[in-house]
Order: structure tokens, then sequence, then C-alpha cells
């Protein structure tokens, strides 16, 4: 039981994919100038980790080691497919901001990197939670970019708005450099400072 | 003897198998949704016209959309003439029609402070009608700003200059600066603004800064973008063109006079 909660649980702190293993930014520096954003690709990236680390772990006795990675990249891109597809008939306004970031799950690390390093070795269901965690990791800073990118630099979350912004005619100056992807550095760096200050094992050694 | 997993044929076998799996199931929800997705689309040009018309709000759900659009006319003009022409507007994308050189009409020297490059000899108007009179006229713009192509809709009253509502439902200009352009307020401004002055020459423009209001040009201008020079020109130099002679004139002139012939 404590092993299935570590496979879920420990990519969200402990192993966090962005924060310690530092994959994924791209995306993270690009959807998450909102949280509705956000929060979709998270969902997407969530589906896709998961249902990857699953197929790929039950077929994983069968994959000749030569293709191996051009099999988990099939995989992988077939869902990334399947959920933009989805998106599009059913979330239509957010599918479009999203545009071509959901067909770029293909090309996010933390995919790959999971299919690879954990459902090659483990079985169907360990890695199918170790896909929803390390899914969960993921969101989590996306969230917490999108969270104080949205709230400063356009005083809304969700789209409504907390912060009564200037061009409004409220009285909050919004800050222009949040809507920009290199704010999303700076958050995430912040995060990845007070992460490995809480959890002292996660600094990198010097040298 | 079975055979090794790591042998030429099984590689093979195993490749193929994977492949026809992952196609069957990728075509199969392509196929199951599309209809789904391409209502979405319907839906959303019609909702994008409404919007930047400024007959609906933004939140409006299908079926006031759908009532809201019905009450619209569309017609194919023929840009340089300013006359209709009998072509089926469904099926005409005035962007696919830009790329095609037959329909493809480059910009004149003249023209060429718009930033637009070229431009579909046929377009797609809207009309709202009342009691066979046109009451309201809806065209499609684009311009250049600065890292995208912004493409919007302008609605004017029948007196050809008044505008009702202004958008662009599409660009991909800086969040917070040029992106600004859907801010509410913003767009908001355009409305009861004149795009021609007495002379029937367009006038209507984006300035720096704000707008005086003792300015006799004040009715023909618009606040710029504070921290947005490229988008702001931009605006303001292709609604210029598509307001010329060589854009929407004809059309609008045709309009204009009706009622004195």
């Amino acid at each position: 039981m404590s092993k299935t909660k570590d496979v879920l649980f420990d990519p969200v702190f402990n192993k966090n994919p962005i924060a310690l293993q530092v994959l994924g930014i791209c995306s993270a520096l690009a959807v998450t100038t909102k949280l509705q954003t956000s929060l979709t690709m998270c969902i997407a990236v969530i589906f896709v980790v998961a249902f990857s680390n699953a197929s790929v772990s039950l077929i994983r006795k069968h994959i000749p080691t030569s293709i191996r990675i051009i099999v988990q990249m099939t995989v992988i891109a077939s869902l990334v497919i399947i959920a933009d597809q989805f998106l599009k008939a059913y979330f239509f306004d957010i599918s479009k901001e999203l545009s071509v970031f959901v067909g770029l799950i293909i090309t996010n690390c933390i995919v790959m990197g999971r299919a690879e390093a954990y459902a090659m070795q483990n079985g169907v269901y360990m890695s199918f939670l170790d896909g929803i965690g390390n899914g969960l990791g993921y969101s989590l800073i996306l969230l917490m970019v999108g969270f104080f990118r949205e709230l400063f630099g356009a005083g809304k979350l969700f789209g409504v708005t907390v912060l009564h912004s200037v061009n409004d005619g409220g009285w909050y100056v919004t800050n222009g450099l949040m809507l920009l992807p290199p704010s999303a550095f700076f958050l995430i760096g912040l995060f990845i400072w007070a992460l490995r200050s809480w959890k002292k094992d996660q600094i990198e050694p010097e040298g | 003897m079975p055979l090794s997993k790591n042998s030429p044929i099984y590689t093979v076998i195993v490749a193929t198998l994977l492949c026809i799996v992952c196609s069957t199931l990728v075509s199969s929800v392509a196929v199951a949704l599309k209809e789904t997705q391409e209502k979405n689309k319907a839906l959303d040009k019609k909702k994008n016209i409404l919007i930047c018309a400024g007959l609906i709000e933004k939140g409006a759900d299908e079926a006031i959309i759908t009532e809201a659009f019905s009450k619209i006319e569309q017609i194919m003009i023929d840009m340089s003439t300013g006359e209709q022409v009998d072509m089926d507007p469904q099926s005409y994308d005035s962007r696919k029609a830009v790329k095609d050189p037959e329909t493809r009409v480059e910009i004149p020297q003249e023209y060429k402070y718009s930033g637009i490059r070229a431009r579909s000899k046929y377009a797609v108007v809207y009309l709202v009608k009342e009691a066979g009179n046109v009451k309201l006229i809806i065209l499609p713009v684009f311009g250049q700003g600065l890292w995208s192509t912004l493409y919007g809709f302008l609605a004017l009253e029948n007196d050809t200059k008044t505008v009702t509502g202004f958008a662009y439902y599409e660009h991909g200009e800086t969040p917070g600066l040029g992106g600004e352009v859907d801010n509410p307020k913003w767009k908001k401004q355009w409305i009861g603004k004149e795009v021609y002055n007495s002379d029937w020459e367009s006038s209507i423009a984006v300035v720096k800064g704000n707008v005086d209001p003792e300015n006799e040009m004040a009715k023909h201008q618009v606040d710029g973008l504070a921290g947005a020079t490229i988008t702001s020109n931009g605006v303001s130099n292709s609604m210029k063109y598509w307001l010329s002679d060589h854009g929407y004139g004809p059309f609008l002139a045709k309009i204009r006079n009706k009622g004195t012939r």
C-alpha cells in the first residue's frame, strides 16, 4: 500500500518532474498565462502520461530493444492526437488558445522520460499510477505559475476579476511582464528555491 | 522455436501491429468527433462575426448565436467594383483565396503603407436588414501587427461611416501590450467614430496616446495602445486601407448611393 502511495505522490514534491528534474519547462512557459488554459493542459498531460505509461508497460516485454524509442513515441503521439481531437470537439475555445501546445505534449520530456525510465521496467497498474503522479507533479507547478501569472498579470483568476485593473477603470496596475513567458522562468526558479529550502536533500552537490 | 525478441522479423511484426492499432485508434477518434468539431468551427465563426458587430455578448450560447445569425444575410462581392457576384459564400474561404494565384490581388504601391501584401478578389460581407433596407454592414478585415496577422470584423451603420462595432477575433500579439486590442474598453471607443470625412476619404486613425476631445478630428480618432506602437499603427493603417477605394470603398459607395439613385 505504501508503495502505491509513494509511486503516486513522490513525483508531486519529492521527485517533481519540473522542480527536481527540470523537464517539461517549455510548455510550462507557454500555456500558463491563464489558469483555465493551465488546467486544461494539466488534464491533457495527466491523461497522456498515465495512458502512455500503461500502454508501454503493457507491451514492454514485446518491445524489441532496437525500436524501443520509436514504439514509445508512436504510442505517445497517438494519445496526444486523441487528446487534441477531444479538446477540439468539446472545449473548442480552450483548444484554440492552447493551439499547438497540445500537439507539443508529444515532445514533453516528462512523457517520454517516464515511459523510458519507469514503464519499461514496471507493471501496468504501477506505471499508470506513476503516470498520474508525474502528471500531478507537472500540474502542481503549472497551476501555481498560472495562478500568479493570471493574478498579477491580468488581475483575474479563472477569468474572474480579483484585482480591479486600471484598464477596466480600477486601481490595479497590471504587471505586463507576468504575461510574457520569461516570468514563468522567475516563478519556477522561486518555486524550486522554496522547495529545496524545505526538502534539503534535493539540493544538488556543488562542484 | 519461438522468435527472439530482437530478431529483425519480430521487430517488423511488432512495428506493423503497433502501427495498425495506433492508426485505427486515431482515425476512429478523428472520424467520430469530426462532426462536432466542424459544428464548433462554424459556430465559432458566426460567434466572432456577431461579437465583433456588437450584436451578442461573449458568453452567448448556441441558441442565441443561431437566432442572431439568422437575421444576417451573407453576400459575396467583387471588391474592385463593389458589385455583388453570384457565388456561394458558404464554401468561400477568403484566407485560402489570398494564397490562390487565381483570386489573389496584390496591393498596389500606393497602399503599401497598410502593411497588407495581398487581399482576395472577392469578399464575403454580412448585412443586417430591416424591412428590406440595409441597417448594418459587417466587413471582414485583417491587418499586420507586430507578431501576427490580426483578423476581425468592422460593423458600420447604413450611412457607411459610423462604426457600431469593431473587434479582432484572432491575433497573436503580446498579451497586455498589443493584445490589448481585445480590451473591451478599447473596443468600445470605436463605437460612434466616423471612418470617413466629409469628402468620403478614409480618415479613421489610431493615434499615439489619448485622443484630444477638443480636436476637430476626434470623431475619426481612437486612443493608441500603450506600449504597442507597431500594433496600433498596423490597426490604423490597415483600417485606412480597407476603407479606401482599393478596399471596401466601391462597395460602400454603392450602398450609400442606393437611396439617391
